[in-house]
């Protein structure tokens, strides 16, 4: 996507007049895409009418909005959203902030920087289930853990994170696998900023401050917007973590719309309500997903 | 035998026109060189002819046959390409076997061919390794190569030296200067590079917004252009171009007031002109020296630019126009001094306000040579 | 803190010390993860925390001894490498056909194929689960490997689409002066060029595969579990057994961990649809 405007609209052009019929290539993952894309919405839309509850084979029948209304009125409901909201914005602030303090910190030319950089990175490889139960078990843990160790050896009282502090834990851990990701894009982003721009800013005076608040974060700010939308997408629905965790408690501490759909659709089975849970996620994510398409297109269209 | 025939032909991408109706005719074994600035539709007229881009009207034939809806393998054309498209993953023997690969042509007659163009191109050597592995002119040799595999009645080159340095820029043109009549082949060679066009070229086709401005030898260009574009496109440094009135028309020529005073007769065909019209004179710096000619100009030299051979004066005249002199190497002439320039009557350009130039009475005596006739070596 | 990456100025004394502190920080549950995989079941739970141990392998023994291990792995490769292949497989034939014979359309269905990856899994699951259910699907790699493949086409239509536009066209042009098809120019020609582009589409394929842990949760259980699944069964409270869930979790996480460390470059590309190169 970098050649020459004129030259690649004349390639384009070029191309376009061979008479070659691309149907039999593309279609392919245009159908199966499509098909994906609609039948489980169409299912979901389709369930969260009716009245379907896999225990209760007897209760049948055109629900209408009702399932809607019983979950709006549900306050289960709107602590999910709150927690979700809770859960996504932290994370992504934490991510952003350190992503882009580390993206500094290790574009300096150091001994053993590559190492480094593979250190850091390296969470966001991990697979969820793997480090929910790390942080869970040999971090965590109230008796066992590392934290409850070093808090013993300073005459401390152990925390047990997972019941005192239930969202607080399962954000660091979120954290400390998307500030990798975050870190990993803006890092190179950073490598892409022209090295004469900074030197030409060292010349006109700028210090170390200046140079991070009138250069870096400018160059930054389109990754940065990229980095907060992707991850919005997938923090919308974080769900192992929670699973092998909280388990969406205590209480409901931890219950966020992923864990609500799941507990109410595939544990107590009732696929109505839960249908009509993944559609409001589905029109949540549509947001999210509206702002990240456009700038995708814009970019799409820069070349 | 093959003539290659442009009747008409345009281009449209979408509602801009990008080539507006062009006729040309090459004739067989010519050397035809397409010149023009950036966008002015050369290479896309290029590729019309390769197959590479679609004909939106028009006629093209080579050799007798339209070819407006074959496929670039089946027109009997070969390409050069800018960037040489080598295909990086293949030797340089299968880089110049590959289209007769394709053709399915027995491997032995592939490779009797492909070692004869290696021995031509003394590319014998390379001939196991990747492009990677080659410099830039070895890879233009693999390129045309390629082409020469495939034995084409058209050879095209599309800007094929623009990659290379000068000193090999000047060997790659010699040598396919001597590629052409070694061949018999026509070869249509797209540049930018107006002294590419100039040693190169039996003919060349100036081309500007995509319309062709006019076809000829090079010299004809250079001594005859036909309107203040061609004029100002040949020659380097370009034309100088003086607003100037008519003072008087008369058999021998036309008579104008030079800025300063001086009358000077160009001899041109006067046609419709008459005393009182405005015209253009244009006059090439090479065509200037100091001291007095049939005609003279004075001002201020504001640059001085020496290259030791000669030397290059930016001139502001008396009444505020910039020149640039050709003078001699040895001239003493200093920045800020005044400078009177000789201009000679038979090596004006005149030109209408239309852009056209007015005919000159005697037709230039090497305006029709060009580099070697066409067919005979 | 500044960026000045490649300029002769002298960085500060703190910042490889900050640098490398922080490094380790970010690292250490890995690496703890990594010893306690040595360690012995009673070790692994001592308080204070052993830090001096004789390493046994014991654990790595017992993994696959006892708990089908070698089952969950098998079925961890056959999703994620079935899943990349066939999504290549499909993808291939689209990302040429709208890298090299580009319609009006083009950018629209390139951003709806995006938009399908915006879909929420959780807003599909129960009609996924009863689907599954129906057909006989739930808990079975088969079941899996298609849902992986369709999460990963959008991605790797994108990833390949942006790699097959930085082929030269003046390539494939040649291709066509030669005789080339326009199967032929796919063939002989662009998927040779494309080859490091492709390899790296299939590794991120892989990857979010292999560490994909809504579908495999939610849809498997035993028999069509992968690692990401079998790992989870050691959340439940009776099982303490620290050292061999860190040797079993080392050995899901290293070869991604590897791969990912290789291709970390092109990674960014992909999973930014290409917004940040």
């Amino acid at each position: 996507m970098t050649t020459l405007a004129p030259a690649s609209s004349a390639a384009v052009a070029a191309k376009n007049n061979r008479q070659v019929d691309t149907r039999p290539l593309l279609w392919p993952s245009v159908i199966v895409l499509f098909l994906w894309m609609i039948v489980p919405l169409a299912m979901t839309l389709y369930f969260s009418v009716i009245r379907y509850n896999l225990l209760n084979p007897a209760l049948t029948g055109f629900a209408g909005l009702e399932n809607y209304t019983f979950l709006l009125d549900d306050p289960t409901l709107w602590t999910s959203l709150w927690n979700t909201l809770v859960l996504v914005g932290s994370v992504l602030v934490i991510t952003v902030v350190l992503g882009t303090l580390f993206a500094v910190l290790y574009n300096q030319e150091f001994p053993g920087r590559n190492v480094a950089r593979l250190l850091v990175i390296a969470p966001f490889f991990v697979m969820p289930t793997v480090s929910a139960l790390v942080w869970k078990n040999m971090m965590m843990h109230p008796v066992y853990g590392l934290i409850a160790s070093l808090q013993s050896m300073v005459g401390l009282q152990p925390t047990d994170w997972f019941t005192d502090y239930p969202m607080f834990s399962v954000i660091v851990i979120v954290a400390w696998q998307w500030v990798p990701f975050a870190f990993l894009i803006l890092l190179t982003a950073i490598q892409s900023l022209d090295s004469e721009q900074k030197e030409a800013a060292r010349i006109d005076g700028a210090g170390p401050f200046a140079m991070f608040f009138y250069i870096t974060l400018p160059h930054l700010s389109r990754a940065i917007s990229v980095v907060i939308m992707i991850e919005t997408i997938f923090l919308l629905t974080i769900f192992a973590e929670i699973y092998v965790t909280t388990s969406g408690g205590p209480g409901t501490a931890t219950t966020n719309l992923a864990w609500l759909i799941y507990s109410v659709g595939l544990l107590q089975f009732d696929v109505g309500y839960a249908s009509a849970g993944g559609i409001i996620a589905v029109i949540l994510a549509n947001i999210v997903a509206f702002f990240l398409v456009r700038t995708v297109s814009r970019n799409l269209q820069q070349g | 035998m093959a003539e290659v025939v442009l009747r008409n032909i345009k281009k449209s991408f979408g509602p801009v026109d990008i080539i507006k109706g062009v006729d040309i005719d090459i004739n067989d074994k010519e050397f035809v060189v397409f010149v023009g600035p950036s966008g002015c539709g050369k290479s896309t007229l290029l590729r019309m002819i390769a197959g590479l881009e679609s004909i939106t009207d028009g006629e093209l034939s080579i050799d007798g046959k339209r070819v407006n809806d074959l496929s670039p393998a089946d027109r009997g054309i070969a390409m050069v390409f800018q960037t040489y498209a080598l295909y990086p993953h293949m030797t340089v023997r299968d880089n110049m076997g590959f289209s007769l690969k394709l053709a399915k042509v027995p491997k032995a007659e592939i490779d009797r061919k492909v070692n004869e163009a290696a021995r031509i191109l003394k590319l014998d050597p390379l001939m196991d390794r990747k492009p990677k592995a080659l410099s830039g002119g070895q890879r233009q040799r693999v390129a045309i190569g390629r082409a020469i595999v495939r034995n084409p009645k058209v050879f095209l080159f599309d800007e094929p030296l623009s990659n290379l340095d000068a000193a090999l820029r000047v060997q790659m043109r010699i040598e396919i200067a001597r590629m052409h009549s070694d061949f018999d082949a026509t070869m249509i060679y797209v540049t930018h590079d107006q002294v590419e066009a100039m040693t190169m070229a039996n003919k060349i086709v100036v081309l500007q917004g995509g319309i062709v401005e006019q076809v000829g030898s090079p010299l004809e260009l250079y001594h005859h252009p036909r309107n203040r574009f061609v004029a100002g496109f040949i020659g380097s440094p370009t034309m100088n171009f003086l607003d100037v009135a008519v003072k008087g028309v008369a058999p021998e020529g036309i008579t104008i007031e030079l800025p300063g005073g001086d009358s000077l007769t160009v001899p041109v065909v006067a046609g419709a002109t008459k005393a009182g019209d405005k015209l253009t004179l244009g006059v090439r710096p090479e065509h200037l020296q100091e001291g007095s000619g049939d005609g003279k100009l004075t001002g201020t030299a504001l640059v001085v630019e020496r290259l030791g051979g000669a030397t290059y004066a930016y001139v502001k005249l008396d009444n505020g126009t910039m020149i640039t002199a050709e003078v001699d190497g040895n001239s003493h002439i200093k920045v800020d001094d005044q400078i009177q320039l000789g201009v000679r009557s038979e090596t004006c350009h005149l030109f209408a306000a239309d852009g056209l130039a007015l005919a000159q009475s005697a037709r230039h005596p090497l305006a029709d040579v060009g580099r070697g006739n066409p067919g005979a070596h | 803190m500044s960026a000045h990456g490649s300029t002769p100025q002298k960085t500060p004394r703190w910042i490889p010390i900050l640098a490398w502190v922080i490094a380790i920080l970010v690292f250490f549950p890995i690496f703890w993860m990594a010893l306690t995989s040595f360690k012995t079941e009673t070790e692994a739970i001592s308080t204070p925390p052993s830090l001096f141990f004789t390493p046994t392998m014991e654990n790595y023994n017992d993994v696959f001894d006892r708990s089908n291990y070698a089952r969950f792995v098998w079925n961890s490769i056959a999703v994620s490498f079935g899943s990349t292949l066939l999504a290549l497989a499909f993808a291939i034939p689209a990302a040429y056909a709208m890298a090299f014979f580009p319609t009006k359309r083009t950018p629209s269905t390139l951003l709806w194929m995006l938009s399908t990856k915006m879909m929420p899994p959780v807003g599909v699951l129960i009609p996924m689960y009863l689907l599954f259910k129906t057909l006989g699907l739930l808990d079975t790699v088969t079941g899996l490997l298609i849902i992986y493949t369709l999460i990963n086409l959008p991605i790797v239509v994108w990833m390949l689409y942006t790699y097959f536009k930085d082929v030269p066209g003046e390539i494939l042009e040649a291709g066509r002066v030669d005789g080339a098809t326009p199967m032929q120019e796919l063939f002989l020609l662009l998927l040779p060029l494309a080859v490091p582009g492709i390899a790296s589409t299939g590794l991120l394929s892989v990857i979010l595969s292999w560490n994909e842990a809504f579908w495999s949760l939610n849809l498997t259980s035993s028999q069509g579990a992968p690692l990401t699944a079998f790992i989870a069964s050691f959340s439940s409270p009776q099982g303490l057994f620290w050292a061999k869930l860190s040797a079993a979790s080392l050995m899901a996480i290293a070869p991604i961990l590897v791969v990912g460390w290789m291709s970390q470059r092109q990674l960014v590309s992909g999973l930014t649809f290409g917004a940040v190169k």
